[in-house]
């Protein structure tokens, strides 16, 4: 038996690493070429120091864009989090009120918050089956609503500098850098736990399942229901936490999160989440919300107003659904 | 046996009642219409800020009615794309676009007005035939599609205009303004726009198309309906009734900011007036009168709040939560998985 083994013909190393690189996905070469097109315009940028603040400054959109990835692998949107997290900014300025003593329950009072919203939301696409961009337009302009209703309006309370370290301050003097920021340390940890669920738990299998097919998923034995809500949940504490680190870096302020729900949900498809779920995979989207900073960073420095970035995200949206739905098309 | 003496009795009054109410093809949401017309005459009279009743103040009165011109003109449009089993989450940008563009472009002008509005007519139609052929031909999901056009029209308006610009001029200002005789003229145009809304959908070949798409897009296109091409025409009727609201906000406001459209919230209570109308988010059924009911109840709502004295955040958290349960109200029942 062992005489008649088929002979294989031994691939190219070219043909293997044409292979190895099909395998990779897009948006590790679009990062690498956009810190090149950084570093082309702007040298001080690779300095360690500057290069962990801008992590630093990158890792809210990176946590929240995370928790938004649950959301859209279960086939929905949310389009709260951003508001969810200038209601994080403006209740821990009212909370904590500059007493370093009350940092702590403030911060899990503020997650708690996060968690219930994201509940709201998703017992209402669940249970009342309002397409979720509606119920999360909705909840967009009630948690908005809240925190401007509570705060009267105008930025209110001060936040005590043990809150703001979490997103501004960090560890001194260590590798000889000047500091390690806290923020890049939780994003490490964050985007792990974020990783796990998703990719090693049978939670995230089941994610993926209903995202996929729910009937499917149903007729197997998935609790749909408590699936999808515990997505929002999850997504809507990421947001939480994303307010916090927001606010410690940025301040009181009562716009803390405008604009950052169509950050996260360009940021996830340019990481290769599909849209209406079923497919996303969280390194990569993380990896899609430090292209998206990269690129605002990149126009920045080439001279052009800001609120294009918003037309930049209209393009890069319109552009990955439209370039999934043509391939999907070809090989069907 | 007993069926038939029954049968032979006379129908009560309720029965009669309810028979004409299932003959009449009013739609159901007149009478919800109604029922809060009643409520918040209950609520003004226990807590009103002001003595007056709002049912006897003319002024408020109508201005129920003007308040419904700019949310009921898009939400024709809407109902349009929302009957194809689409949807348009780009109005709201389009008004602002409208608006900015307008006050812009007229400078006060009267003899700029015209082919002003013209442009802008023409502007809304490419918006409305890029947000169709997305959808129709690339086959993008609506929302994503529309929701994309709406961002990059935000982008390109914030990077041109920082703050109100232009104004127009005195002369277009009567749009929003003046009447013919007791009737504001842009409650007759909404009339007029809602009249040409139920006429194309109920007595044209194309209203017929259309409903056949939103109803089954495979079983249209095999009985021989240009799907695609249907689709895009409500698309650019949609984005053109979002011009004409933006040049009533605009001949309102004097001049146009950016911020005009999505602090109007547009987008989100045009679809929720059209799905509280009783027009399915699936598509395929439901009309503008049905719309035009859900805006008037949400004008109502609007007033009530002015009248009661409450909070302008406070209103915000209200919007939100009747615009959702207003819109789980219609979907619950359904079977489909939600999205």
């Amino acid at each position: 038996m062992s005489q008649i083994t088929v002979p294989v013909e031994s691939e190219s190393t070219m043909t293997k690493l044409r292979r190895w690189l099909s395998a990779v996905n897009p948006i590790y070469f679009v990062v690498i070429a956009l810190l090149l097109g950084v570093a082309y315009l702007n040298r001080a940028f690779y300095e360690p120091n500057n290069f962990l603040t801008f992590l630093e400054r990158s890792a809210p959109l990176m946590i929240m864009t995370a928790g938004q990835v649950y959301v859209l692998v279960s086939g929905g949107f949310d389009l709260s989090v951003g508001s969810i997290a200038t209601f994080s900014v403006i209740a821990a300025a009212i909370l904590a009120n500059n007493d370093p003593g009350s940092t702590w329950w403030v911060i899990l009072f503020i997650l708690g918050c996060g968690a219930l919203f994201g509940l709201i939301s998703g017992s209402i696409v669940t249970y009342l089956k309002v397409p979720s961009l509606i119920a999360t337009l909705g909840m967009l302009l009630i948690v908005r609503g809240i925190g401007l209703y509570w705060s009267g309006g105008a930025p209110r309370g001060y936040l005590p500098d043990n809150f703001r370290a979490w997103g501004r301050g960090g560890i001194e003097d260590l590798f000889g850098l000047r500091e390690f920021p806290y923020a890049v340390i939780i994003l490490v940890v964050m985007g792990f736990l974020f990783w796990l669920v998703m990719h090693r738990l049978n939670y995230g299998k089941q994610l993926f399942s209903i995202g996929d097919n729910p009937r499917a998923a149903r007729l197997s034995g998935v609790g749909v229901e408590k699936v999808r809500i515990t997505a929002f949940v999850i997504c809507g504490a990421a947001a939480a936490l994303a307010g916090i680190m927001i606010g410690g870096r940025g301040g009181v302020s009562i716009e803390g999160g405008t604009g950052l729900e169509m950050q996260t949900i360009a940021a996830a498809v340019l990481g290769g989440t599909l849209l209406l779920g079923g497919r996303g995979n969280i390194p990569a989207a993380m990896a899609g919300a430090l292209a998206l900073e990269l690129l605002f960073t990149l126009l920045n420095l080439m001279g052009l107003p800001k609120p294009l970035r918003d037309a930049v995200q209209g393009l890069i949206i319109i552009g990955a659904v439209a370039y999934t739905a043509y391939s999907s098309r070809r090989t069907n | 046996m007993t069926a038939a003496t029954t049968s032979l009795k006379p129908p009560s009054f309720a029965d009669r009642m309810r028979q004409w109410w299932a003959n009449s093809r009013i739609p159901p949401v007149w009478a919800f219409a109604v029922i809060i017309f009643l409520l918040s005459i209950v609520l003004d009279l226990l807590f009103g800020v002001d003595d007056q009743l709002f049912i006897t103040n003319p002024v408020i009165l109508t201005n129920i009615l003007v308040r419904s011109v700019a949310l009921g003109i898009v939400a024709v449009g809407q109902t349009f794309v929302i009957i194809g089993a689409s949807i348009d989450l780009s109005v709201a940008y389009m008004i602002s676009v409208t608006a900015v563009g307008a006050g812009y472009f007229m400078a006060g002008d009267p003899t700029r007005m015209w082919w002003t509005v013209i442009v802008l007519l023409i502007v809304g139609a490419v918006v409305g035939l890029v947000n169709g052929v997305l959808i129709a031909r690339v086959k993008i999901n609506p929302l994503i599609a529309t929701l994309g056009v709406g961002l990059i029209l935000k982008g390109l308006l914030n990077a041109a205009f920082e703050n109100f610009a232009g104004a127009v001029p005195r002369s277009f200002q009567s749009f929003a303004y003046d009447s013919i005789g007791p009737i504001p003229i842009s409650v007759l145009v909404l009339f007029l726009v809602v009249l040409a809304g139920w006429f194309i959908l109920t007595r044209t070949k194309y209203g017929a198309h259309l409903y056949a798409v939103g109803g089954n897009q495979e079983v249209a296109r095999l009985s021989g309906v240009r799907t695609g091409r249907t689709l895009i025409i409500a698309h650019i009727l949609c984005s053109m009734t979002a011009v004409l609201t933006g040049l009533f906000v605009v001949s309102r406001l004097r001049s146009g900011a950016p911020w005009v459209g999505t602090d109007g919230l547009y987008d989100l209570e045009s679809i929720a007036a059209v799905v509280v109308g009783g027009t399915a988010l699936s598509g395929g059924k439901g009309g503008v009168w049905g719309t035009l009911g859900g805006v008037l109840i949400f004008s109502l709502l609007d007033t009530m709040f002015n009248q009661i004295g409450i909070d302008a955040y406070m209103k915000q958290i209200l919007r939100g939560a009747i615009i959702v349960l207003a819109v789980g109200f219609y979907t619950f029942r359904s079977q489909q998985e939600p999205s």
